[in-house]
């Protein structure tokens, strides 16, 4: 299969795309072209190219150093929420597989629950009680990302507890909590660091989308989602202020799924192979 | 059959009383007093009394929890405190946009993503293959508001084939209607038309591996009948997973493409009242939301038991 190419494009495109944005965003924590909150009405609404690199918006901001501080904000809440579904879901998956029994059963009822929530209706409740803000969006994303992360472990997990070096483990002696941690864990890292891949870019989507109808991020903080719905009046008149921010949201995204391909391909070649 | 039945028709039951629990807790428990909450700090202390008697938030919270599904499964969902009229009736005004929406953008999702999974399976491996496989990578990273405001750019300002926003409603014609409904559509179909895709072109690869498509073709059949007489069915069980789950998705995901076209469903009425500190019709709304997701999975599990009889027995 064409597969077995020495070059891992996958890896080396997402990487590359990745890299860019989570330079830029590291970049603007200290430095940005230009003043992200300076209003200059005198240069507004200027096209990429006209002394800006990417164009200014309508109050004259520099596109370029907003894309770089959304790009941090995008990052932080995504990263964070996966934190949370990983932090949360991963010793729920675990401790389903280990106990079985009731406690299974009612880690996977919970986990169909959650299913029912989607990201946007858990901050549309969050935000109705307590207001909007980057990180009320960081919660309702990190709660949808738990069941994911539970039902994964547990799939994962149960296969391995059947397996030979787990049976020897606890002929030596070891407890559940023990061999979850020390023999369970480390062999499914790899299949967690992927799907926490997929989660991040499904986190960056779902961070644009609830910044863009206003519950998430709020001003001054910038962030690609308020971009676009600043835009939207705009969009005839000055078409890049869509454009921009739009493409920066699919190239971060397009990076991280094609660097959790190729992730797959590197950590788990078998998987692949049992995949396509 | 019957005992598969009712062991779904209760676990449905149950989770639908354990999300209204929750929806309930973090609405009307965790702000401390609704009623003040919604009439905001400078409210009078005698307001705040006369609305928790309105809201009937004088009772025990169990009572209240009660009361409000007893109400619901009545068809009374309370009075928005903003509006006065019955949610209810307000609710069922926006679902008449929000719900064509979302089966509309279901039909596009499924027309698109049936033949373009089946002729990338076809080709496995072929330059054919790898051009539905890089579009749906594309697509599945382009957030579909973000698609809705470049259709609105090119077809409605350019092109002027369509308004830009808004809902002429109904009764002046379906045409009219679907009309403006076509692009808002088709944003929210666009992703979901890539992941359904993948599906579809992985589950029908696996098929097309197991003994009985070789038998179909050993006695003669090209790989196209073979597909399309045996390989179609077999394929579906997982399609229809994803199917039920996108279009609880696409119902969920219209509130935010409503936003982009202005359209007065389901999605302008949420925003507006958390704006509005509405209590009452927010927490309808996500109710509605979180019962049409559950609902929709119980359908697809129906589903499956009818495409495959093996499942009713296991179940």
């Amino acid at each position: 299969m064409t597969r077995s190419q020495r070059w891992n494009w996958s890896l080396v495109i997402g990487l590359a795309l990745v890299s860019v944005f989570a330079i830029g965003a590291l970049i603007s924590l200290f430095w940005t072209p230009h003043d992200v909150t300076a209003i200059n009405i005198a240069s507004r609404l200027k096209l990429p190219g006209q002394g800006y690199v990417l164009g200014t918006d309508h109050y004259g901001r520099d596109m370029l150093s907003m894309i770089m501080a959304g790009a941090q904000t995008s990052i932080a809440v995504a990263i964070l929420a996966v934190g949370i579904g990983m932090a949360l879901g991963v010793p729920l998956g675990l401790a389903a597989a280990a106990g079985r029994g009731w406690l299974d059963e009612l880690i996977m009822r919970g986990n169909d629950l959650a299913f029912a929530f989607p990201a946007l209706v858990i901050a549309i409740l969050i935000t109705a009680v307590f207001g909007a803000s980057a990180v009320n969006a960081i919660i309702a994303i990190g709660i949808f990302n738990i069941p994911v992360f539970a039902r994964l472990t547990r799939g994962a997990a149960l296969s391995l507890w059947t397996r030979d070096f787990i049976l020897a483990a606890r002929v030596a002696g070891k407890g559940k909590v023990r061999i979850s941690a020390e023999h369970i864990l480390p062999n499914i890292a790899n299949l967690l660091i992927v799907q926490g891949t997929i989660q991040f870019s499904l986190g960056i989507l779902a961070e644009a989308g609830l910044s863009y109808v206003g519950l998430g991020a709020q001003p001054p903080t910038p962030s690609w989602g308020r971009m676009l719905a600043d835009s939207q009046t705009l969009v005839g008149l000055a078409p890049h202020l869509a454009l921009v921010p739009g493409l920066a949201i699919i190239l971060t995204v397009l990076g991280l799924n094609l660097l959790g391909d190729g992730l797959r391909d590197l950590l788990d070649p078998k998987l692949r192979a049992v995949r396509s | 059959m019957i005992s598969y039945l009712t062991k779904r028709l209760a676990s449905l039951v149950l989770s639908l009383f354990v999300a209204s629990a929750v929806i309930f807790l973090v609405i009307e428990v965790i702000p401390g007093d609704p009623a003040a909450y919604m009439l905001g700090m400078n409210a009078r202390p005698d307001t705040i009394a006369a609305l928790r008697t309105e809201l009937g938030l004088d009772g025990s919270v169990f009572e209240r929890y009660v009361g409000w599904v007893t109400g619901m499964l009545q068809g009374d969902f309370g009075v928005s405190y903003t509006y006065r009229t019955p949610v209810a009736t307000m609710v069922a005004d926006r679902l008449w946009i929000s719900l064509p929406l979302a089966l509309y953008a279901l039909f596009l999702t499924v027309v698109i993503a049936f033949p373009a999974g089946i002729f990338a399976a076809s080709r496995r491996g072929q330059a054919g293959d790898y051009g539905v496989i890089g579009a749906t990578q594309i697509g599945i990273a382009i957030p579909n508001f973000w698609f809705a405001m470049i259709l609105i750019l090119v077809f409605a300002i350019n092109m002027r084939w369509f308004s830009a926003g808004g809902f002429p409603g109904w009764e002046n014609g379906f045409l009219q209607g679907l009309k403006a409904l076509t692009l808002p559509a088709v944003a929210l179909a666009l992703p979901q038309a890539a992941i359904l895709t993948r599906v579809m072109r992985s589950s029908l690869i696996d098929v097309l591996g197991e003994d009985f498509m070789r038998t179909a073709r050993a006695k003669g059949l090209s790989t196209q009948q073979a597909i399309f007489r045996h390989g179609l069915r077999n394929a579906l069980i997982p399609v229809l997973t994803i199917i039920g789950l996108q279009f609880a998705f696409l119902l969920a995901g219209g509130i935010i493409i409503e936003q982009v076209f202005a359209l007065p469903g389901l999605g302008r009425l949420v925003f507006q009242s958390i704006s509005q500190r509405d209590l009452v019709v927010v927490e309808s709304v996500v109710m509605l939301l979180v019962f049409a997701v559950i609902m929709t999975n119980f359908l697809v599990d129906l589903a499956y038991a009818l495409v495959d009889p093996r499942l009713r027995v296991r179940a």
